[in-house]
């Protein structure tokens, strides 16, 4: 139960188009997650899955039904949403119970599920209380358990984490990592975050203007990058990019090579450069380097280092991490 | 007190600018109080005076509880107010929810036709009005009268309405959507009680033209059965002779349930104006 299928989606608002024909299976169990840049059709996508756009062409089948002559409370799908969405005249029980209750189950069974629900999510103090009288943390976790009381065969997060702050973000993501390993359950998230992307996905669809660009596990899209708009998007601080015409490469037209996997050394090195800004982060620490060679590199060293601005460094990639892409920037296959 | 951003001198001008407007804006009220008390001669001979002893008098009262049927004219004016309030804010409210909501080929232009109604007074259609109720037989009923005060306040309050309802949450409604609520049970149980307080200024801005309207009354319903009190109250104003008791009595006695309605709506209306501004 709860596998998903697109073919050809497309989207139009009037002349403009937001999906340009979306391709995508997702299996039973999987977390998938879209992401991309701000308009880029990932929340289109999310909204025509659950019914509340239609996509003007395409078929959308859930376990192998299709599904675009039914309402979105048939689909069998549940939704957390940005901005929580708790309906403000209902208490927190009510909330969770409300979609059970317009499915005509019995008094009992909602009863049962509610309860199973709060006590997964800690909530069960909070239970009598309105959404007006809890904290932001709260209201995204009486969301999340409004969608689980549902049973649904896949559900819908649309950038759920995206009003909380950072403190409450990771501890959030954490609990939608365990409730995914706990349900089992086929679960489709939006986010423009990469981080929360890598994190929590077991595959990651990565969108840019309503196309796939790349679809993968986060490893595979971190070392395999498919173009230069995945390899930029996903990985902080961002690859460079270099011209390969600047380092001779007469096959390529960009060469990435992520901060990470760039060594630095005072004595010598392929690219002598100056130092423009240190950031110590602890952990990390991270250069920009203004080099001959490359033009701006940013370089993550980890740990504590002791550089400091109008430093003068060598900066040596690791050839076996290069990023070789062609004039329309595809990756080239190492050979 | 904060001082860096007060000053008495500023605030004491805005403070004097407030209340010659509130005076100013109350004077006829308190005119028309002060005098509805006296009796006739000391009406004329001093109408600025508060009524005194000598000349307190309840002559205007008690010729319009004994002429003619006052009680009745209240409740017609009552139904006709509350009655077009009850409708101008439902369909009012569902215009606004599809103009808002939906998307449709037309959407921006029935909007533009329906506010076209805030600048066209309706009264330039008086003489088809009429002609159109002649002929539905519907002349004389507070039916018509209901009828042309909801098409009257209809433009402004979708106008205004609208603009809420974009206000509410996209996430909220499909959130509704995806638990089988109904485009029904959307719009009255999450959409509107979250307009209350505009739908609580509409209702003020809509109350007050009915109540106090003369022309429609006389035109449509000028009979005893029908008849509103302020069309009541011009019994009393004749060609020749006014009976000024009377007339003011009858005026200062209708203040009295609008007074009421507004004071139910205002506490709503409040919120209205600050909604936004405090959270």
């Amino acid at each position: 139960m709860g596998s998903l299928k697109l073919t050809s989606i497309r989207k139009a608002f009037g002349t403009h188009e937001v999906l340009k024909g979306i391709d995508l299976e997702v299996a039973d169990g999987e977390f998938v997650i879209f992401v991309g840049p701000s308009g880029c059709g990932k929340s289109t996508l999310l909204r025509v899955i659950a019914g509340l756009e239609d996509a003007t062409s395409g078929s959308v089948q859930i376990d192998g039904d299709e599904v675009a002559s039914v309402p979105p409370a048939k689909r069998g799908i549940a939704m957390v949403f940005q901005s929580y969405a708790l309906y403000p005249h209902l208490t927190v029980k009510d909330n969770m119970g409300l979609g059970l209750k317009q499915a005509g189950a019995p008094k009992q069974e909602i009863e049962t599920r509610v309860t199973e629900a709060s006590r997964m999510l800690s909530l069960a103090p909070y239970l009598t209380r309105r959404p007006a009288e809890l904290s932001g943390g709260q209201r995204q976790r009486v969301a999340i358990g409004r969608a689980i009381v549902r049973e649904p065969k896949l559900f819908l997060f649309d950038e759920p984490l995206s009003n909380l702050d950072a403190a409450l973000r990771v501890q959030t993501r954490l609990e939608i990592a365990r409730l995914h390993r706990q349900l089992k359950a086929t679960m489709i998230y939006v986010t423009h975050d990469q981080v929360e992307a890598m994190t929590l996905a077991d595959k990651i669809v990565v969108l840019n203007a309503g196309a796939i660009e790349q679809i993968g596990s986060p490893m595979e899209l971190y070392n395999r990058p498919a173009n230069t708009f995945v390899a930029g998007f996903i990985g902080s601080p961002q690859m460079n990019f270099i011209e390969a015409e600047r380092l001779g490469d007469t096959q390529a037209k960009t060469i990435g090579i992520r901060p990470e996997h760039i060594a630095l050394s005072r004595e010598s090195g392929d690219w002598e450069g100056k130092v423009v800004h240190a950031e110590h982060l602890g952990a990390d620490t991270i250069l920009y380097l203004e080099t001959e060679a490359t033009g701006l590199l940013t370089v993550r060293l980890f740990g504590e280092h002791r550089y400091g601005a109008d430093d003068i460094v060598f900066a040596t990639p690791d050839k076996s991490r290069l990023h070789r892409f062609d004039a329309d920037d595809k990756a080239i296959a190492a050979s | 007190m904060a001082k860096a951003r007060t000053s008495l001198v500023r605030s004491g001008l805005i403070h004097l600018a407030l209340i010659s407007y509130t005076l100013i804006a109350l004077f006829p009220v308190f005119l028309t109080l002060i005098n509805s008390f006296k009796s006739r001669n000391a009406i004329f001979r001093d109408p600025m005076a508060i009524p005194t002893p000598s000349t307190f008098d309840l002559v205007g009262y008690q010729t319009v509880l004994a002429q003619g049927d006052f009680f009745g004219y209240f409740q017609n004016s009552l139904i006709v107010t509350v009655l077009s309030i009850a409708l101008v804010l439902l369909f009012g409210a569902m215009a606004a929810f599809a103009l808002s909501e939906y998307r449709f080929r037309g959407n921006l232009l029935m909007g533009l036709y329906l506010a076209l109604g805030i600048m066209i007074p309706i009264r330039l259609g008086t003489v088809a009005i009429l002609q159109g109720m002649v002929a539905a037989g519907l002349v004389n009923t507070l039916t018509a009268l209901v009828l042309v005060y909801t098409a009257q306040g209809l433009p402004l309050a979708i106008f205004i309405l609208s603009e809420f309802m974009r206000n509410v949450s996209d996430d909220l409604k499909n959130a509704g959507r995806i638990d089988g609520l109904s485009e029904y049970a959307i719009f009255f149980r999450l959409v509107l009680p979250l307009v209350r307080p505009a739908m609580a200024t509409v209702a003020v801005f809509t109350m007050i033209p009915i109540w106090n309207d003369l022309w429609f009354p006389l035109i449509l319903a000028p009979g005893e059965e029908t008849k509103t009190v302020t069309l009541g109250a011009q019994m009393f104003i004749g060609q020749f002779v006014t009976n000024w008791n009377a007339v003011l009595s009858a005026l200062s006695l209708a203040i009295l349930p609008v007074l009421v309605l507004y004071v139910i709506f205002s506490r709503q209306l409040i919120r209205g104006i600050t909604s936004g501004a405090v959270k």
